[in-house]
C-alpha cells in the first residue's frame, strides 16, 4: 500500500501549484464575494456594515442598472448570432477545397492577435467625426453622421468592433468541425442530387451543430463581460448617455469610482447568474431542437 | 459538362467572398498604417487616402513618451507569466490524467465548475485579496493572479490522456523519478501543446487589459494597453491620431512577429481567451 500513498504524494505535488493559485485567487474571492454582497463595503477605511439585501435592493432600483441591462442584452442579442453565423460560413468558404486556403485564412485571423485597446484605438479612429467612416457617409449619402458621440450608434460601433474581431478565431473553431465531417456524407447528398448550398444546409449545419453549441455558449459567456472595448472609448464613463455603460463597466464604476464594493459585487453577482442562466436556457432549447428535428 | 461549368462558377463566387472578406478585415489596419505616417494637421483636414506629406512625427512622439518602458513591463511580465503557466498548467494536466491519486476525480469537477465563473464576479473580491497581500501597484499583482489557467490545465491533461504511456515507463525502469520523467521525457515530447500554450498565455497577458487596469496605477508601471489608453487620452482631443495610431501599431508588432514565426500554433481552436475579448 507504500505505492497508494505514493501516488497521493505525487498527485498533490504535481497540482500543489495550480491549487494554491486557485486557492488564493479564485476560492478565496467567490467566497469572499459571497459575503461582501450583503455588507456595504468602503475600501479606504475598510468599514464593512451588515446590510442584508440591501445592495440588491438599490440595484434594481438603480436607473443605471437597467441602463446597463437593456445595453448588455441589447450587445448579446446581436453579436452572438451575427458572429456564429458569419464564422460558419466563412469556414464553410475556407472548407470547400480551395487553393490558397492557408493564405487566406492566415489573414483573417489578424483581428484575433489584437489587443482590445489597440483595436478599439483603431475602430475608435475609423468611426471618428473626422475618421474615415464619417468622411464616406458624407461623400457617398451626404449625411453627417457622428458615430461615437450618438447614443444610439456608439454601440453599434462597439458590436461592429468585437464582430470584427471574434469571428476568425469562432471561424477557426468551425473549421476543425469541418474537417471531421465524412466526406461520404456529402458524396451521398450528391447522388441525391444536391447542390452545394443544399449541402450546406442539410449536412454542414446540422452535422456541425455540436460545435454550433461551444460557439454560441462561448459567445455568450464573452459577450455578456465586454468591458474593454466599452471602457475605452467612452473614457470609463459609459457615455454617451449611458449608452456604452455595460454590465461590467458599471461594476467597474461602482467599485472604484463610487467606492460600493459591497453593491458592485451584489451585481458582480447578478451578471453571473444572468450568465448561467441564459446559457443553461440556450442550450437547453438548442439541444431540444436537436433532438426534435 | 454543366456540372463543370456550375463548379466553376461556384469557385469564382468562393473566391470573391473571401477576398472581400479578406480585404475588409486588412482595411482597418492599412487606415492605421496611412494614418500613422500622416501629419496631423493633414489628419485634421480630412484629406487624401495616402499621406501628402510622409512623416514619422507620430512615431518620434510614441518612443519619446513612455511607451518604451511600458513595452519593457508587457514583455517581462507575459514572458514570466508564461514561463510559469507552462509548468504549472502542463503538471496540473499531467497529474490529472496520468498520475492516479485519491480524489483526482473531484478535483477535475472542482476546476470544472471554477472555469465557469466569470472573471466579474471575482474581480473586486480578488482586487481586496491582492491589495491585502501588498501587491497593488506592482506587476506581481498581475503575474500572481495570472500565474495558472484552468482551460490550459484541461487541454494538457487532454494531450496527455492520449499520449502513449510506454514511453514512460521505460523512463521510469531507467531509474528516473517520476518528477525527473516529467522534465526529461514527458515536456520535451509534448512540445506542439506546450507551444500552443505558450503562444496564448503570451498573448493573453500582452492583451489583457482589466487587469492592469484594476492593480496598476503609476504610470511608469502601467502595461502597454492600459499605456495605450492613457496615450489616446492625452492625444485624442488635438486630433493626434498619428501618435495614437502609430502606439496601436508598435503595440502589435511584436505579437504580430511571434504569429509569423509560429504560425501553426496560433490556429487553432484552443485559444482560451479569444471568446472573452
Amino acid at each position: 500500500m507504500g505505492n497508494r500513498r505514493y501516488l497521493n504524494f505525487q498527485g498533490y505535488s504535481f497540482m500543489m501549484p495550480a491549487l494554491l493559485a486557485i486557492l488564493f485567487f479564485t476560492i478565496v474571492p467567490v467566497v469572499y464575494a459571497f459575503f461582501m454582497m450583503f455588507y456595504k463595503v468602503d475600501i479606504l477605511s475598510g468599514a464593512r456594515t451588515f446590510i442584508g439585501l440591501d445592495n440588491f435592493r438599490k440595484i434594481f432600483e438603480d436607473p443605471k442598472f437597467w441602463a446597463s441591462f437593456t445595453n448588455t442584452f441589447r450587445y448579446v442579442l446581436v453579436v452572438v448570432p451575427i458572429q456564429t453565423v458569419i464564422a460558419m460560413a466563412l469556414a464553410a468558404l475556407l472548407n470547400s477545397k480551395i487553393n490558397f486556403s492557408r493564405g487566406f485564412l492566415t489573414i483573417m485571423f489578424i483581428p484575433t492577435l489584437t489587443s482590445s485597446s489597440a483595436m478599439t484605438l483603431i475602430f475608435m479612429w475609423l468611426f471618428n467625426n473626422n475618421g474615415l467612416m464619417a468622411n464616406m457617409m458624407e461623400q457617398l449619402f451626404g449625411m453627417k453622421v457622428e458615430f461615437l458621440t450618438n447614443p444610439s450608434l456608439a454601440l453599434t460601433v462597439i458590436m461592429a468592433m468585437n464582430i470584427f474581431s471574434t469571428v476568425p478565431h469562432f471561424m477557426v473553431v468551425f473549421l476543425s468541425g469541418l474537417q471531421d465531417i465524412p466526406d461520404s456524407l456529402y458524396e451521398a447528398a450528391s447522388l441525391d442530387g444536391a447542390n452545394s448550398f443544399k449541402k450546406f444546409l442539410h449536412v454542414t449545419v446540422p452535422q456541425l451543430m455540436p460545435i454550433t453549441f461551444y460557439v454560441i455558449t462561448m459567445g455568450l459567456v464573452g459577450c455578456f463581460q465586454i468591458f474593454d472595448q466599452a471602457f475605452i472609448l467612452s473614457g470609463g464613463t459609459g457615455g454617451p448617455q449611458n449608452s456604452t455603460l455595460t454590465f461590467s463597466l458599471y461594476i467597474y464604476q461602482l467599485a472604484f469610482t463610487s467606492n460600493d464594493m459591497g453593491r458592485a459585487t451584489a451585481l458582480a453577482f447578478v451578471l453571473g447568474t444572468i450568465i448561467f442562466a441564459v446559457t443553461y436556457i440556450v442550450n437547453k432549447l438548442l439541444k431540444a431542437d436537436e433532438v426534435n428535428g | 459538362m454543366t456540372m463543370k461549368k456550375n463548379n466553376k462558377k461556384l469557385k469564382i463566387f468562393v473566391y470573391t467572398l473571401l477576398i472581400i472578406y479578406s480585404i475588409f478585415t486588412l482595411a482597418p489596419f492599412l487606415w492605421s498604417i496611412l494614418t500613422s505616417f500622416k501629419t496631423t494637421a493633414e489628419i485634421a483636414a480630412g484629406g487624401t487616402i495616402l499621406p501628402e506629406n510622409w512623416s514619422l512625427k507620430g512615431y518620434e512622439t510614441v518612443l519619446a513618451s513612455q511607451l518604451p518602458t511600458w513595452v519593457v513591463n508587457s514583455l517581462l511580465v507575459a514572458l514570466l507569466t508564461t514561463g510559469i503557466n507552462l509548468i504549472f498548467n502542463t503538471m496540473a494536466g499531467y497529474a490529472l490524467a496520468r498520475i492516479d491519486f485519491k480524489g483526482r476525480h473531484v478535483l477535475f469537477s472542482m476546476l470544472l465548475a471554477l472555469i465557469m465563473i466569470p472573471s466579474q464576479v471575482t474581480m473586486i473580491p480578488l482586487y481586496i485579496v491582492v491589495s491585502k497581500l501588498g501587491l497593488v501597484d506592482t506587476h506581481w499583482s498581475i503575474i500572481l493572479t495570472t500565474m495558472i489557467n484552468i482551460g490550459y490545465i484541461f487541454m494538457m491533461r487532454q494531450f496527455f490522456v492520449n499520449f502513449p504511456r510506454d514511453v514512460e515507463e521505460a523512463a521510469t525502469m531507467d531509474g528516473l523519478s517520476k518528477i525527473g520523467t516529467f522534465f526529461r521525457i514527458v515536456l520535451p515530447n509534448a512540445k506542439a501543446a506546450v507551444a500552443t500554450q505558450a503562444v496564448f498565455v503570451f498573448m493573453g497577458v500582452w492583451n489583457e487589459f482589466m487587469k492592469p487596469l484594476l492593480f496598476i496605477s503609476s504610470p511608469d508601471k502601467y502595461m502597454l494597453t492600459q499605456g495605450l489608453n492613457s496615450l489616446a487620452k492625452a492625444y485624442k482631443t488635438a486630433t493626434q491620431w498619428d501618435v495614437i495610431m502609430a502606439g496601436a501599431l508598435i503595440s502589435i508588432i511584436p505579437i504580430f512577429i511571434i504569429y509569423i514565426v509560429l504560425n501553426k500554433y496560433f490556429i487553432t481552436s484552443n485559444d482560451q481567451t479569444a471568446g472573452v475579448k
